[in-house]
C-alpha cells in the first residue's frame, strides 16, 4: 500500500478529516460490498479503483498535470466529456454523494438545500476532496435552481465555467445549447492551449461512444432472467465510469461484459430467477451514495436498471460518428446532449415515457422512485412518473430521503413492504 | 400447536398467541434497551412451536432467534383483516409511525404510505404534547372529549407544535380546548397521509394511538367514513403475524 500523504498535503487536503473520510468510506464499502456473494471475478478491477479512489488516480491527474495537461471537473452529465478529451484535458466527476463538511456548507447555504449541492460544497469547504483541489477547471451549469445559484459562490473558492442548459427542448432553446458547446469549445481551448480540431474531436467522440456502449452493454447483460451481476455492482461501474481514465474504463467494463455472457450462457447469477427484480429511477447517485441499492438488494430484491444520470441517463445516446468538420461534430454533440431527459426541462414527457420503457424491457417487478431530499425537479415530478405507472399497471415507491443514515430502518420497512406487495 | 406473533415497537412488544386458531394469550410490555432479552422472557414460559415477528425491531429479532418476519404493514393488514373482512383502509398509528394502507376487496395490501422520518403525529408527539400540558395521554384524552372546536395547532413539528402549545396556554386557553386542537392537528395529519392513496371505506383505525377516542371522533369527522377500532387496537399487528406464521 502506497502512501499518499505528501501528495494529499500538497493539494491541501485536511489530513486528519480526510484520513476519517477514507477510513468511512473503507468501511461502508467492504460492509455493503464485501459480503456480496457470488461477484464476478472481473469486479476485482472496480474493487481496485474505488480502493484507490483518492489515490493512485490521483496519482495519475498529478502526472497528467505534471505533463502540461489540464484537469476538468464536472458534476452534470450535459458537460461535453469529448471536447474536454479533445482539448487534452481530463474529465472528472466531482465528489458529491456524502454528508461530507455540511456544517461548513451551511455557512454559505440553506440548511434545505439537496444533499447534492450540499455535499460538493462541503467537500471543498473541509478540504476532503483531492480531485476538486487537482481541478484547473470546474464546469457548472444551469440545471436546477440550487446548482445555479451555488456555483455562483462556489466560484470564490476556484474557477467555475457555466453551461447555460436550457429548460424546454424548442428549437431555440436547441440553438442556444449549441452555442453554450461552441462557448465551452473555446475555453476549454483558450485554458488548454489545444485546438479541437476534427481529427482530435472524432478520436474523442469514438472513445466516449464507446465508453458508453460498454456500459449499454452491461446494463443489457445485468437484466438476464438470472441476473449475473448484481445491482450494487452496477451502479459501482456506472459510478466509477465518471473519474476512470475513459480507454482504460472501457476495456474493463468489456472484460466484465465477457465474463457475464460466459455466466449468462451456463446460468450462473447472484439471484435466482423468480428475485423480485426493481428498476431504480431518479436522482443520480453519487459515490458513496449506496444507502437505498444496499437496503433493496439487502431483501433479497435485485436491482436491474438505473433510470438515472449515474446510468442510463448518462449512456443511452451516442453521439453520430462520420462528421466530416468540426462544426458537423459539434452539431452532433448538441443533439446527443439535448435529448438528456433531466428533470430540470418542462415538460419531461420523453422521461415518463422511458421509464415505462425501462420497467417492460427490463422485466421490473416495481419502481422505485429515488429523490434527494429538497430536489425540486425529481421530486415534484415523481407525481407525474406515479400517474404514468399507474396507467401502465406498473407499481411505484416513491422515497425522498438525504445521505444520513438515521432513515434506514424506515426506508426499510417501505421498501419490504413494497417487495411483499410485488412478489410474484 | 401455540404459535406466536410479535410485534416489536419503537414503545411497546405485543404478543399474541394462537392455538387451534383461537387467540389464547395477548400481552404487552414496555419496549427497553435489550429487546431481545425481553422477548426471550416473554416466550419462556409459552413455548411457542413457531414465532413470526414484526415490528421495528423484527431484524434484530429475526437474526438473534431465528423468527422468520414481515412488515407491519403486511401484519397489520392480516390481523385487521381477521377482524372485520370489510375493510378497505387501514390507519396504524403507533410510537414513532403512522401508516396508511388501502387494501384489495381480499384484503391484500393495494398500497400503503408511511410518514416522513419526522415523529409529528405519532404516540411519541402525543406524549410530548401531554407533558406539556402536565398530564398524561389518557388525562388528554378525556380533557380533549370536553373541548371546545376553537383552537387549532398548525405546526406539523413536535417542537414547533409544543411552542404553540405553551403560547395557546399563556393566553389562557382552557386546557380542554387545547387538548382538542392537539387531537385535531394529529387527525388533519393522518387524513393528508391517507388522502395521498385513493381510500375506500369503512377505514380501521389501529395502533396504540387508537385508544384514544378523541382522535377517532376528530378523524371520523374529518373523513366522512366510518372508523372501527379493534377493542384492543395495540394488537393487529401481532396478531396479524400470528396469522401469518400459522398459514406457512
Amino acid at each position: 500500500m502506497q502512501t499518499y500523504e505528501e501528495m494529499w498535503r500538497n493539494l491541501g487536503l485536511n489530513l486528519d478529516a480526510h484520513e476519517g473520510l477514507l477510513k468511512a468510506l473503507s468501511g461502508f464499502y467492504s460492509s455493503i460490498y464485501a459480503s456480496q456473494k457470488n461477484r464476478p471475478n472481473a469486479m476485482k478491477y472496480f474493487d481496485f479503483v474505488i480502493s484507490e479512489v483518492h489515490g493512485l488516480r490521483i496519482k495519475e491527474l498529478q502526472e497528467a498535470k505534471a505533463q502540461g495537461k489540464k484537469v476538468i471537473g464536472t458534476f452534470c452529465v450535459f458537460v461535453p466529456e469529448e471536447l474536454i478529451l479533445a482539448a487534452d484535458g481530463v474529465c472528472i466527476g466531482l465528489c458529491a454523494g456524502a454528508e461530507a463538511g455540511f456544517e461548513l456548507a451551511e455557512q454559505y447555504l440553506p440548511k434545505n438545500t439537496c444533499g447534492l449541492i450540499k455535499s460538493f460544497f462541503g467537500f471543498k469547504l473541509a478540504r476532503l476532496c483531492p480531485y476538486a483541489n487537482s481541478c484547473d477547471l470546474v464546469v457548472g451549469e444551469t440545471t436546477c435552481d440550487g446548482k445555479k445559484k451555488a456555483y455562483e459562490l462556489f466560484n470564490e473558492f476556484q474557477p467555475v465555467h457555466v453551461m447555460e442548459v436550457p429548460q424546454t427542448k424548442s428549437e431555440n432553446a436547441k440553438s442556444l445549447f449549441h452555442s453554450e458547446v461552441m462557448r465551452f469549445k473555446e475555453r476549454l481551448e483558450a485554458l488548454t492551449g489545444t485546438k479541437i480540431t476534427a481529427e482530435r474531436l472524432q478520436k474523442t467522440i469514438q472513445i466516449v461512444n464507446n465508453k458508453r456502449r460498454a456500459l449499454n452493454r452491461l446494463n443489457e447483460l445485468r437484466a438476464a432472467p438470472i441476473p449475473p451481476i448484481s445491482g450494487l455492482d452496477s451502479l459501482l461501474i456506472n459510478q466509477i465510469a465518471f473519474y476512470d481514465d475513459p480507454v482504460r474504463f472501457t476495456n474493463a467494463v468489456n472484460e466484465l461484459c465477457d465474463e457475464l455472457e460466459e455466466r449468462i450462457k451456463n446460468n450462473v447469477g447472484v439471484a435466482r430467477g423468480d428475485t423480485v427484480r426493481i428498476l431504480m429511477s431518479g436522482c443520480p447517485m453519487a459515490i458513496p451514495n449506496w444507502k437505498i441499492p444496499a437496503i433493496v438488494e439487502g431483501t433479497e430484491a435485485v436491482i436491474v436498471g438505473e433510470e438515472s444520470c449515474v446510468g442510463v441517463r448518462n449512456t443511452r445516446n451516442t453521439v453520430a460518428e462520420g462528421c466530416k468538420d468540426v462544426n458537423e461534430m459539434l452539431k452532433a454533440i448538441t443533439e446527443r446532449y439535448f435529448q438528456i431527459d433531466c428533470a430540470t426541462f418542462t415538460p419531461n414527457t420523453e422521461r415518463l415515457n422511458h421509464i415505462v420503457e425501462m420497467a417492460e424491457t427490463l422485466k421490473a417487478n416495481g419502481v422505485i422512485h429515488y429523490a434527494i431530499q429538497f430536489c425540486q425537479p425529481y421530486t415534484i415530478e415523481s407525481k407525474r412518473v406515479e400517474d404514468m405507472l399507474a396507467s401502465k399497471g406498473i407499481p411505484l415507491l416513491r422515497l425522498e430521503t438525504d445521505y444520513s443514515m438515521q432513515d434506514v430502518e424506515a426506508l426499510k420497512t417501505r421498501i419490504e413492504a413494497f417487495k411483499e406487495l410485488i412478489s410474484p | 400447536m401455540k404459535i406466536a406473533g410479535l410485534d416489536v415497537g419503537s414503545r411497546a412488544i405485543k404478543l399474541v398467541v394462537l392455538q387451534k386458531g383461537e387467540c389464547i394469550l395477548k400481552k404487552e410490555v414496555a419496549t427497553g434497551f435489550d429487546y431481545v432479552q425481553e422477548v426471550q422472557t416473554l416466550l419462556e414460559e409459552i413455548q411457542p412451536h413457531k414465532t413470526l415477528v414484526t415490528g421495528y425491531g423484527r431484524h434484530l429479532l429475526a437474526q438473534h432467534m431465528g423468527f422468520e418476519h414481515v412488515t407491519e404493514i403486511k401484519a397489520h393488514a392480516k390481523g385487521v383483516h381477521n377482524l372485520f373482512a370489510e375493510v378497505r383502509t387501514i390507519l396504524d398509528i403507533g410510537g414513532q409511525d403512522t401508516k396508511a394502507i388501502s387494501l384489495n376487496p381480499n384484503g391484500r395490501v393495494h398500497s400503503f404510505v408511511m410518514n416522513d422520518r419526522c415523529a409529528a403525529g405519532t404516540g411519541r408527539f402525543l406524549e410530548a404534547m401531554a407533558t406539556s400540558l402536565g398530564c398524561s395521554i389518557i388525562e388528554l384524552n378525556a380533557l380533549a372529549l370536553r373541548g371546545s372546536n376553537d383552537f387549532s395547532i398548525n405546526s406539523t413539528c413536535t417542537v414547533f407544535a409544543e411552542t404553540e402549545v405553551i403560547s395557546l396556554k399563556a393566553q389562557g386557553a382552557n386546557p380542554a380546548d387545547v387538548a382538542r386542537a392537539i387531537f385535531k392537528s394529529i387527525a388533519q395529519r393522518a387524513a393528508s397521509l391517507l388522502n395521498r392513496l385513493s381510500i375506500n371505506p369503512p377505514l380501521c383505525f389501529c395502533g396504540g394511538v387508537a385508544r384514544n377516542k378523541a382522535l377517532v371522533q376528530e378523524l371520523k369527522a374529518m373523513l366522512h367514513m366510518p372508523v372501527l377500532v379493534p377493542e384492543q387496537p395495540e394488537f393487529t399487528g401481532a396478531l396479524g403475524a400470528a396469522l401469518l406464521a400459522s398459514m406457512t
